[in-house]
């Protein structure tokens, strides 16, 4: 099969396909085309079954703790911490409407899901972002929540483990948000004084506000194979700069290549990274 | 800009224009009056016209909606941290280079006197001039530019003297370098560094407080914003081409993200407003610049009455408290 095809900021943040995980028997890989047997995708952890592609899918915050954990070990923490709309933010549509319309969609009450889990029998206290709340976006609730789990990982002296995936900061609740990367950030400062182990993995995407806090502050960094990871939106980017951005910009592979990320790890491996990480740690 | 007013400032607002007007209309019969020596007449006259710029300005900055304020917060004359460093900050030492990569001029760092305090200055800049604004990249700092910042700041840290630091930035410069050279990390470690420095803090917003850009010289012990500046998570215009489609609806951007220094206030993202001469800190530079000095004088001031832990703790603790949500 060719090549994963270079999808762009708009294809990969609009949320109406995120149907990445589809419905059905057979599904079409959005990114080598080949028809593959959802029954086979589903077992290989959501990674596109053809050896040349591996594209990996976005996967919710469920998915990802099913993932992550020995089996049936997970045990979600502050699932009662739940959004509000400080500001009433109304743009096309009311902030609240659409944080109804998204709850439908998800198992926890906003993007994270965190609590206490077992990697290859080592307890961690572990944070996963939804892709399909409103982008993975960061507001009150993923800060909070993320915080509550920085500070159980560092009260429990268990590692931290985070999945990035995240469109950045949530903009219907402006400053507040912004703010949540200050906290997250203050909140690995004291784990960190104490010797704490954080181990932040990047998914696709892994963007703004998210990158700009706490996912870029792993004492290790791994990264899925290709999965966008930057700052600012390459469409901003082709913008301001009027040229064409380089191959493979800010992909996983162009991070690890300029001494961002410290690990490309392809997720039927991040168990096991993982576990020899926390190993090498002493942790 | 139609019918070239010649006024020193030079630059029209949309919503100012009757003021602007006026100024024109007060200094074309102060020249009649000097040419033609009619001096009671025309006294009368320009007494009148000033009494209505006086009411029209305090009724129009009065109720200055959120996109007003973000044009007042650009203004081309307001000043900028150049200005504030020339006149509140004495015998200004400044300090180059990140020792990594380059000097990036989007952010000055420096020693300096204010008041009776020795300080390390942190100060984002928009330039002057086209040559001096390109440099910058009108204000846009680089990964370079949050790294000088913090190396300063742990100089600082070393030599016991607080930071302080002036925010002015439509935000981090979105460009193939600064990705290259890791803006994101380089914001994310002024924010953890930041929130353990062991000096005391404060942070002025003196125009613009763009975002991860804003945040990554801002993380204080003492937020305060200037009365016109704005701070929010995203620009107006990117927020409108996101949620609204079309950067044409910033102004309805600029409201819904309550951007202003009383609505940052409100949701306790911010501590202090810095009131503003009345019209804005451009018509009085002068005032503005004494505001800003009795601010930071009085801020360290009271910062200096806490042990440094527990100045940090507090740190710790107002950060934390951000943030609004439910909980069963
Ligand atoms: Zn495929």
């Amino acid at each position: 099969m060719a090549q994963v095809p270079g999808r762009s900021w708009r294809e990969v943040m609009d949320t109406s396909h995120k149907a990445d995980v589809p419905e059905g028997l057979w599904m079409r890989c959005p990114a080598c085309e080949a028809m593959l047997y959802r029954k086979n995708v589903e077992v290989n952890l959501w990674v596109c079954t053809e050896p040349a592609c591996q594209h990996h899918y976005r996967v919710s915050a469920q998915q990802r703790v099913e993932q992550m954990c020995d089996p049936g070990s997970f045990e979600p923490m502050w699932l009662d911490v739940s959004p509000t709309d400080p500001l009433k933010f109304v743009d096309l549509k009311a902030y609240k409407d659409r944080l109804k319309a998204e709850a439908g969609k998800v198992t926890q009450p906003d993007a994270i899901l965190a609590g206490t889990g077992y990697v290859k029998g080592r307890r961690v206290t572990l944070a996963c972002l939804d892709p399909n709340f409103m982008m993975g976006s960061m507001g009150s609730v993923v800060g909070e929540v993320l915080t509550r789990a920085i500070e159980h990982a560092h009260d429990s002296d268990l590692p931290m483990i985070t999945v990035a995936c995240s469109g950045g900061a949530r903009m219907q609740e402006s400053a507040l948000s912004l703010m949540q990367m200050a906290k997250t950030s203050a909140a690995l400062a004291r784990f960190d004084d104490d010797g704490g182990l954080f181990i932040s993995v990047l998914a696709d995407p892994t963007t703004g506000g998210v990158t700009a806090s706490w996912a870029m502050l792993g004492d290790v960094i791994l990264a899925e194979p290709k999965a966008l990871i930057g700052f600012a939106g390459p469409r901003v980017i082709a913008n301001t700069v009027k040229q064409e951005l380089p191959e493979g910009f800010q992909r996983s592979e162009f991070l690890l290549d300029k001494g961002f990320v410290d690990r490309v790890v392809h997720r039927k491996d991040l168990r096991s990274e993982i576990a020899r990480i926390i190993d090498y740690a002493g942790k | 800009m139609p019918n070239g007013n010649n006024k020193p400032m030079g630059y029209q607002l949309e919503f100012e224009k009757p003021l602007l007007q006026l100024e024109e209309q007060i200094a074309v019969l102060e020249s009649h009056q000097q040419q033609a020596g009619h001096a009671e007449d025309f006294n009368a006259e320009i007494k009148k016209l000033r009494q209505s710029h006086a009411t029209m300005l305090k009724k129009t900055y009065g109720k200055l909606n959120a996109w007003q304020t973000v044009q007042v917060a650009r203004h081309p004359a307001r000043p900028q941290s150049v200005d504030y460093i020339g006149a509140c900050v004495k015998d200004f030492c400044e300090l180059h280079g990140d020792r990594r990569f380059g000097d990036d001029p989007a952010i000055t760092t420096g020693f300096g006197r204010i008041g009776p305090y020795k300080v390390l200055l942190v100060a984002h800049q928009k330039g002057k001039d086209t040559r001096q604004k390109i440099a910058c990249h009108f204000g846009c700092a680089h990964p370079e530019g949050y790294r000088k910042a913090l190396s300063k700041m742990k100089l600082a840290e070393k030599f016991g003297l607080p930071v302080v630091t002036l925010i002015d930035t439509p935000g981090a410069y979105p460009g193939i370098g600064a990705e290259e050279r890791g803006q994101a990390e380089a914001i994310a470690l002024n924010l953890r560094e930041m929130s353990r420095l062991k000096v005391p803090i404060v942070s002025i917003v003196i125009g613009e407080g763009g975002s991860g850009g804003a945040l990554g010289i801002g993380v204080a012990d003492r937020i305060a914003m200037m009365q016109y500046a704005w701070y929010s998570v995203i620009s107006p215009e990117g927020c409108a081409a996101i949620l609204w489609k079309t950067g044409a609806k910033a102004a309805d951007a600029a409201e819904q993200l309550h951007l202003t220094a009383r609505e940052n206030v409100k949701i306790g993202t911010i501590d202090e407003v810095i009131d503003e001469p009345l019209g804005g800190a451009h018509r009085d530079p002068k005032a503005a610049y004494e505001k800003v000095e009795a601010w930071i004088v009085q801020t360290l001031r009271d910062l200096n009455r806490f042990k440094i832990d527990n100045l940090v703790k507090r740190r710790y603790e107002k950060f934390r408290n951000m943030g609004q949500f439910a909980e069963a």
